[in-house]
């Protein structure tokens, strides 16, 4: 398990990211947790009141993620791993198309993190050092009937990555893509699935995984499963329906 | 916990591009700063002023030489005066040469060399920037000889906080604190200084193995009052009537025949980038990796011991200066070696008296949780009145300790051990060596009066307290 003494999780309020806030602190390491929401991180601050730190922030004010981000690592004393975990799913209907949803999902999946994650890419190819991490998903595979953007945004951060990962890996910064299958988190509960993996072990797989440059399923089932879906034949594909 | 506001907490913001890694010399201990390398004293007082308005302290670094956290400052501003290194004059007749502080040891050797002049005192490396030097108050294998080098100053600029740029010579009590105030009190810009008259580039060196710490001492004593220098290599994997063998080395200025000896040349005293003209130096580094752990060293110490009785054992012969001065410079990246995990020098001075006992235990506790250093060298000092001062009148025994992250709990339990130890024999330690000391070692061997002095002299020149590293956070100094 990789030992970090500094890092930032965006998206933190809830589900996956705060979980990882939470391991993190357990761990001994200083984290800002930044999200939306005050009053759940002031929740999680106040679990660990000396190694949470936490800063309120929509990922969608792009313009105040530079100044935030040096604001943060200051607060901090330095910075080994930033991970986004910010990522919304509204329930989008069989024939819905809805632009002002699917904006929300490039906004928040993919510019807030393009946004946070270009700061720490300058940061750390000067430090030579630190890992980035982003929450992608199996979604992000294949588009899909049921969430064509949602889909667009997971596939288009995990492009963004491998570029990140190509670019900075001569640097010796490591840049890992993680992509969970269902996990029960506040973004699925309108999902109503079940058999859906616990958030706590989607955050221990990816601070586990957070040193390994490179692309990560969280079960080898879905890496296999998504290994025969994105070989699929289109025509076929698009005959599943799903 | 109330939220941050970022508009109200950083008011400007830094380039991000000037952020970098700076990492102590021992490669253990690192910490990420905004590099600022300024040209001039009027750019210095810039970079205080960009580091006032965005809210940061500030870091003092020349060539990044302190072992530990001396010359870091995570998320500082760091000024780095690597590139103030013009030698402003150089009097050959007198022996004086006045320099920007980001003149390096190399510079200044070779500069003066070939008009028969060698800087008074220099350190294992010839990489220290004169600033540098300076803030920590070096000392060399001379020092109970000629002292450290704040001794051989005649004058210093120094800019502080505030932004007066002062004049500090001997005799004035800020000119006592600012030289050996690991860069806590202002700004070294330049120093003007007394070289030593030499006739030859070359050294008469005379070796002597050492069985154990009796004959160590016996040597030094022998020799204490005629040799221009004295350093003396010690085996820590030594055990019974043999702990403290080691080998010393004497050394004594020469005066050659020719008024003009080629040994003065700089290009002469070059150091050989291989071994017996065949073996390049430059990949020496991974061959001692290979031997850089416990029974791989204890073999490398026994081999040298053992060499070094049975060749040229009390026999003398000549080696450049450069050569006998600069170890640290002989095999190229050799901290490299000690990667991952890097490695911490731990260097306790102790005085004359207790120095026998105090390192003898300091040996038998590293045996007893098998943390042998891998290299210890001992030397021989004199006091000074400088406020931080680490020098005393007795010995000084240097360790190196490779750092893993398995042993680093256990390691930093030996030293803090070893710390008791040297102050119960009324010891010092020194700053730009340190990466263990707790606060209450500083308190105990610095006292109290030198503690207010400093305190006092920092709310005069550093009201706003900006200077800062992360060593001075850790020791509780600032």
């Amino acid at each position: 398990m990789p030992n970090y003494r500094y890092a930032i999780v965006v998206g933190a309020s809830s589900g996956i990211g705060a979980e990882i806030v939470r391991q993190l602190a357990k761990q001994g390491c200083r984290v800002a947790a930044v999200a939306r929401r005050a009053d759940r991180l002031n929740g999680l601050a106040s679990e660990f009141p000396t190694l949470v730190f936490p800063f309120e922030h929509d990922v969608t004010h792009y313009d105040e993620v530079p100044r935030l981000f040096q604001n943060i690592t200051g607060q901090l004393g330095g910075l080994d791993l930033i991970i986004y975990a910010a990522g919304v799913m509204p329930a989008v209907g069989a024939s819905e198309f809805d632009f002002a949803k699917d904006r929300e999902m490039i906004d928040v999946n993919l510019l807030g993190a393009i946004a946070w994650l270009d700061q720490a890419a300058v940061r750390f190819q000067n430090t030579k050092s630190g890992s980035i991490v982003g929450i992608g998903s199996v979604a992000g595979d294949r588009g899909r009937v049921g969430q064509p953007v949602y889909n667009t945004s997971k596939a288009a951060l995990a492009t963004y990555l491998e570029a990140l990962r190509n670019r900075l890996c001569r640097h010796g910064v490591k840049v890992v893509t993680i992509k969970p299958g269902p996990t029960a988190t506040e973004m699925t509960a309108h999902l109503h699935s079940s058999g859906m993996m616990p958030a706590s072990d989607v955050a221990s797989f990816v601070i586990r995984k957070s040193g390994r440059t490179g692309e990560h399923y969280v079960k080898f089932t879905h890496r296999l499963a998504f290994f025969i879906i994105r070989h699929f034949p289109s025509w076929l594909f698009r005959k599943l329906s799903v | 916990m109330n939220l941050s506001n970022p508009v109200i907490d950083n008011p400007i913001m830094l380039p991000p591009e000037k952020i970098q890694r700076l990492v102590g010399y021992g490669l253990r201990q690192n910490g990420d700063g905004y590099l600022y390398r300024p040209t001039s004293v009027d750019e210095i007082r810039r970079v205080l002023d960009l580091a006032r308005q965005s809210g940061r302290k500030v870091v003092l670094r020349g060539a990044g030489r302190s072992y530990g956290d001396a010359n870091v400052g995570s998320e500082c501003v760091i000024i780095d005066i690597n590139r103030m290194n013009r030698v402003l004059s150089w009097d050959a007749q007198n022996g004086i040469i006045d320099c920007e502080s980001g003149v390096t040891i190399e510079a200044l050797w070779r500069t003066t060399i070939e008009d028969g002049y060698w800087p008074p005192v220099v350190s294992g490396t010839m990489y220290p920037t004169l600033g540098g030097a300076l803030a920590m108050n070096i000392h060399g294998k001379n020092s109970f000889k000629v002292g450290t080098l704040g001794e051989q100053v005649i004058e210093l600029d120094v800019l502080f906080p505030t932004g007066e740029l002062l004049t500090l010579m001997p005799g004035d009590e800020l000119f006592y604190a600012v030289v050996s105030s690991a860069g806590l009190l202002g700004i070294i810009t330049r120093a003007k200084l007394k070289m030593k008259r030499i006739h030859s580039g070359n050294l008469k060196v005379l070796a002597v193995s050492c069985a154990n710490w009796d004959e160590q001492f016996a040597v030094f004593n022998r020799y204490e009052h005629d040799a221009d220098y004295l350093v003396s290599w010690i085996d820590c994997f030594g055990k019974g009537s043999g702990v403290g063998r080691g080998q010393i080395h004497a050394a004594w200025y020469v005066n050659e025949a020719s008024q003009y000896p080629s040994s003065l040349w700089p290009d002469n005293q070059d150091l050989p980038d291989s071994i017996m003209g065949v073996f390049p130096k430059s990949s020496m580094w991974l061959i001692l990796k290979q031997f850089n752990n416990r029974p791989g060293m204890r073999f490398i110490n026994y081999a040298k011991h053992t060499a070094s009785k049975l060749l040229g054992n009390g026999k003398e012969h000549e080696q450049s200066l450069v050569g006998f001065s600069f170890l640290l410079d002989y095999v190229p990246n050799w901290r490299k070696a000690y990667l991952p995990g890097g490695f911490i020098q731990y260097q306790s001075f102790v005085p004359r008296e207790h120095a026998k006992e105090v390192f003898s235990q300091q040996i038998a506790l590293q045996r007893d949780v098998k943390l042998e250093s891998f290299l210890g060298v001992f030397k021989l000092h004199k006091p000074d009145k400088f406020l931080f001062s680490h020098a005393v009148d007795g010995y000084s025994l240097a360790l190196d300790f490779k750092v893993t992250r398995k042993n680093w709990s256990r390691l930093e339990k030996l030293c803090h051990r070893m710390n008791d130890v040297v102050l119960q024999a009324g010891g010092r330690f020194y700053f730009a060596k340190d990466s263990t000391l707790r606060p209450s070692d500083v308190r105990a061997y610095l006292g109290e009066d030198a503690l207010n002095r400093f305190r006092k002299f920092r709310a005069e020149h550093d009201p706003e307290g900006i200077l800062s590293t992360d060593l001075a956070r850790r020791l509780d100094l600032i």
